[in-house]
């Protein structure tokens, strides 16, 4: 990369980022790349929040009787670490950030089908955001993220209100997002662009957004009844009134489980498009990969019991759900082949977002595989409620989903900005990301399966090795996220000009300028190439 | 904030930027109004589902719940919104023959069904606290009522009225946004916004209407005709 | 969302079925088929649906995907019913105890 210069602004073509001036410009904007930006400075605001939570929580954890807080204070910091986490970073992130921008550029249309939906659902989201950031300053909420009754319900008298309406309106924003692109992926790609030929990012996006579609709402009615049984005093989930607390549980985890796949989905998108590019060969197998992420979708819609088989559900149901669970993780399975596949005899270059898309196939994997130990019934009546569980689900969440989000911020950057980035520190930076995470999380699997509870402030004394190891790498976590926030800004004004194509990659997004105009294209492209025509590409360059 | 020179200017009035043509954006509105009512066969489904399950456990306590309810004013209710979708399809029947007075008038009579029918649920709704029969703010079922309910245990027929308030009250808040959607077109109806190239707003409004509609056909035999009034 | 043109005749003659329809489960519930009742209500209000949706939503003019939409709807809430239910039903298969101290019924 070249030395850091000063590039005059003032003589950069027209594009979407220098268009119009001023907050009105931004705030009423309808450009949908304009749009993704928002949601980027929010999501990122968000991680902040959620994180400095976490960092409460492993300072609380490196001493067995810390001191820090007090248990119920705990309480509130894993609660809202999580609400925040899940529903105000993870949910948005690849599909309001990269998916918002990516989607009408890939699929070569001008914005999403509807623009002024777009702007809605970010507004949404931000009130949702204030809703639930009041009820963090006002006292916090202690019922966990998963608001089980009739602890939230009935007996805590934390701001369970407050975060219900919060996340209530946050999920309108997820099925607005979900519908817009939906409607776009089928009805404004461009001429040739058939489905077979769509980048496997859209395959993903658009799973994503089935699931966005059908899940959310569930969610919403769930979280309506818990705040009727909260505000009047009423009981649907009250066993004095013969309700069943688990049937909360059936609604909320009916979306909460597919929620997981809305996460994690885009991330495997954004891998496919950077291991392809990278690797500079064909995605081995474009068809599967692509029917594995449908079927992903709906058959993660099946699995939800796995989350309730100590809590009181029939054994029967237990076992298919059970069964159901261990057949979902085959299309995931599916995928990490077909990559590995792609990697062989390709001609493989390692920059940043393929570290970011390698570690992704590493961590993944592992969190994937100890999903198995979980969905077994027998397994999991000792596993359940330990750090075993939270180290499963970080390894998916943080190793998979967030790796994938940071691999796509450094892949689609140049067109984004319009500026390149150190590769030398974003290389850094990705190598202290993956020893962080490896070092604040693996011991979490030896703690639970060594039978330390989650949730729980104290611990006993020789669980403490352990503990410590994973507040150290929480610390290696945290300064290796700040490295790529500091020099992408600084590449804003002090990175080079990014030509339009700078790695060579194909795909519609990459054949319009850096950053694109507000129309997106000059003129609507039409399309002939099948997708990842990198050998096409190999051949003409000879 | 849109550029003057754009390449996007539309070439027939009603046409956004983002499409190629008019045909495009009705298929878009089109899919994108049924996906939302898909998320809204899925709200309301999972509080159709939670009924489900409650009520095949405490039958008896549901049917005497669905007793204490007007079986004939719900009908006459159901008809009356059945009527107000009559004069929505014809609404947009009109814009589709490009006939202004009619349309605008249809969408009114439309408006004025649905005001009909909130209006008998708001008298019912009165009801139910005349014989203290609503959870969590009078509950005291006595007398006949309450001879009504015992037979299938008073603290299950609680449930069965929690589930008529959460069910008819988030319909009649549909209904609420509806008739907020109708004045819109009204207003825009008047202006002559719409005309037989472009009336998608009245569609969507439409299906929007339809599907609320529909929920009320199930809710009506779901909580007012249980078991039979034998 | 067809450009076609429904005649408003076909429009009165549905909504005069539907208040038929209305006037039949009404009738129906007061006389006793005992569990038959739900079943006949559950049909017949699915048949006003099948109505609204085919004639006054214009689904009958509709394109494939639109059909494909609304089945994958229902489908997924009979999904969200059928294995919640399921739960439900299977529960009493395994025996367990009404109190801490009392032993599990042997017989499920």
């Amino acid at each position: 990369m070249s030395t850091a210069t000063l590039e005059p602004r003032v003589h950069a073509p027209r594009n979407y980022l220098n268009a119009d001036y001023g907050w009105k410009s931004w705030l009423f904007t309808l450009d949908h790349k304009r749009i993704a930006l928002l949601y980027l400075v929010s999501i990122t605001f968000f991680f902040i929040i959620g994180g400095s939570f976490a960092v409460l929580m492993r300072i609380q954890l490196v001493e067995p009787q810390g001191a820090l807080v007090q248990p119920e204070t705990y309480n509130k910091l894993f609660t809202l670490h999580g609400v925040v986490m899940i529903f105000f970073f993870l949910i948005p992130s690849i599909p309001a950030v990269l998916g918002n921008f990516l989607v009408p550029l890939m699929v070569g249309a001008r914005d999403l089908a509807f623009p002024k939906l777009n702007l809605l659902s970010w507004y949404i989201y931000i009130v949702g955001g204030m809703f639930t950031l009041y009820s963090a300053i006002a006292g916090g909420v202690d019922t966990g993220w998963t608001f089980y009754t009739p602890y939230s319900s009935t007996y805590s008298n934390t701001q369970v209100t407050a975060v219900a309406i919060g996340v209530f309106i946050t999920g309108f924003s997820s099925i607005l997002t979900g519908l817009n692109f939906i409607v776009t992926i089928h009805k404004m790609r461009a001429p040739g662009l058939t489905w077979f030929r769509l980048p496997l990012f859209i395959w993903a996006t658009y799973a994503t957004s089935i699931i966005m579609v059908l899940g959310t709402p569930v969610l919403a009615i769930t979280i309506f009844l818990l705040a009727l049984e909260h505000l009047f005093h009423v009981g649907i989930f009250s066993p004095a009134l013969g309700g069943d607390p688990l049937l909360f549980q059936h609604l909320f985890w009916f979306y909460s489980h597919p929620a997981v796949y809305i996460m994690i989905l885009p991330a495997m998108g954004v891998v496919s498009e950077i291991i392809a590019c990278f690797a500079r060969k064909r995605i081995f197998g474009y068809k599967i990969v692509a029917f594995s992420s449908v079927a992903i979708a709906v058959l993660g819609f099946l699995v939800w019991g796995h989350h309730m088989f100590v809590t009181g559900q029939s054994v029967y149901a237990g076992l298919i759900f059970s069964l159901l669970s261990f057949l979902v993780a085959i299309p995931s399975a599916v995928k990490v082949f077909n990559w590995t596949a792609t990697l062989y005899k390709g001609s493989i270059s390692f920059d940043a977002p393929m570290l970011y898309a390698m570690g992704f196939i590493g961590l993944f994997t592992m969190g994937g595989l100890t999903g198995l130990f979980l969905a077994s019934l027998a397994t999991d009546v000792h596993l359940n409620g330990t750090y075993f569980v939270v180290a499963h689900f970080h390894y998916i969440m943080v190793g998979g989903a967030v790796m994938g989000y940071l691999g796509g911020i450094h892949f689609w950057w140049p067109k984004i900005s319009g500026r390149k980035y150190p590769n030398g520190w974003a290389a850094l930076a990705a190598a202290i990301i993956f020893i962080g995470f490896n070092l604040t999380f693996f011991p979490q699997f030896v703690l639970g399966y060594l039978g330390m509870p989650r949730r729980y402030a104290f611990y006993p004394a020789e669980f403490q090795f352990l503990n410590v190891m994973s507040s150290a790498g929480a610390t290696i976590l945290g300064v290796g996220y700040l490295i790529p926030l500091i020099y992408l800004i600084w590449s804003m004004r002090y990175g080079p000009v990014a030509e339009p194509n700078p790695w060579g990659a194909t795909g519609l997004e990459w054949q319009t300028p850096s950053p694109p105009p507000t129309e997106n294209f000059a003129e609507i492209p039409v399309v002939t190439e099948e997708a990842y025509a990198y050998d096409e590409q190999e051949a003409a360059h000879e | 904030m849109s550029d003057v020179e754009s390449p996007l200017q539309p070439d027939h009035v009603g046409l956004a930027h983002q499409f190629e043509d008019l045909d495009q954006q009705q298929q878009s509105d089109e899919l994108g109004i049924w996906l939302f009512l898909v998320t809204e066969i899925m709200f309301f489904g999972g509080l159709f589902a939670s009924y489900a399950i409650y009520r095949s456990f405490y039958f008896a306590a549901f049917e005497g719940g669905s007793h204490i309810l007007d079986a004939r004013i719900g009908a006459v209710n159901t008809m009356v919104l059945l009527g107000s979708s009559l004069t929505m399809a014809l609404s947009v029947r009109s814009a589709q023959t490009g006939n202004r007075r009619a349309l605008v008038l249809f969408l009114i009579a439309t408006m004025i069904l649905g005001g009909v029918f909130l209006g008998v649920k708001a008298y019912e709704y009165n009801q139910k606290f005349v014989e203290h029969v609503v959870p969590g703010l009078d509950w005291a079922p006595q007398g006949e009522v309450l001879a009504h309910l015992a037979p299938g245990g008073v603290q299950h027929a609680q449930l069965y009225f929690i589930f008529y308030f959460a069910m008819t009250g988030l319909h009649a808040i549909h209904m609420v946004i509806g008739m907020g959607l109708l004045l819109w077109l009204v207003l825009r109806g008047r202006k002559g916004s719409f005309t037989p190239q472009y009336f998608a707003p009245v569609e969507v409004v439409g299906l929007y209407w339809h599907f609320v509609d529909i929920v009320w056909i199930f809710l009506f035999p779901l909580l007012y005709l249980i078991g039979g009034r034998y | 969302m067809s450009q076609l043109i429904v005649p408003q005749k076909t429009y009165i003659y549905v909504f005069l079925s539907l208040i038929g329809l209305t006037a039949l489960t009404t009738g129906v519930a007061y006389v006793d088929l005992g569990p038959f009742n739900t079943m006949v209500a559950l049909a017949i209000a699915f048949s006003k649906m099948m109505l609204v949706i085919l004639f006054f939503m214009n689904v009958r003019h509709s394109g494939g995907l639109v059909r494909i939409v609304i089945v994958a709807a229902f489908f997924w809430f009979a999904l969200l019913m059928a294995f919640t239910m399921s739960d439900y039903r299977t529960r009493s298969w395994t025996p367990a105890p009404d109190s801490w101290s009392s032993a599990p019924p042997t017989h499920p």
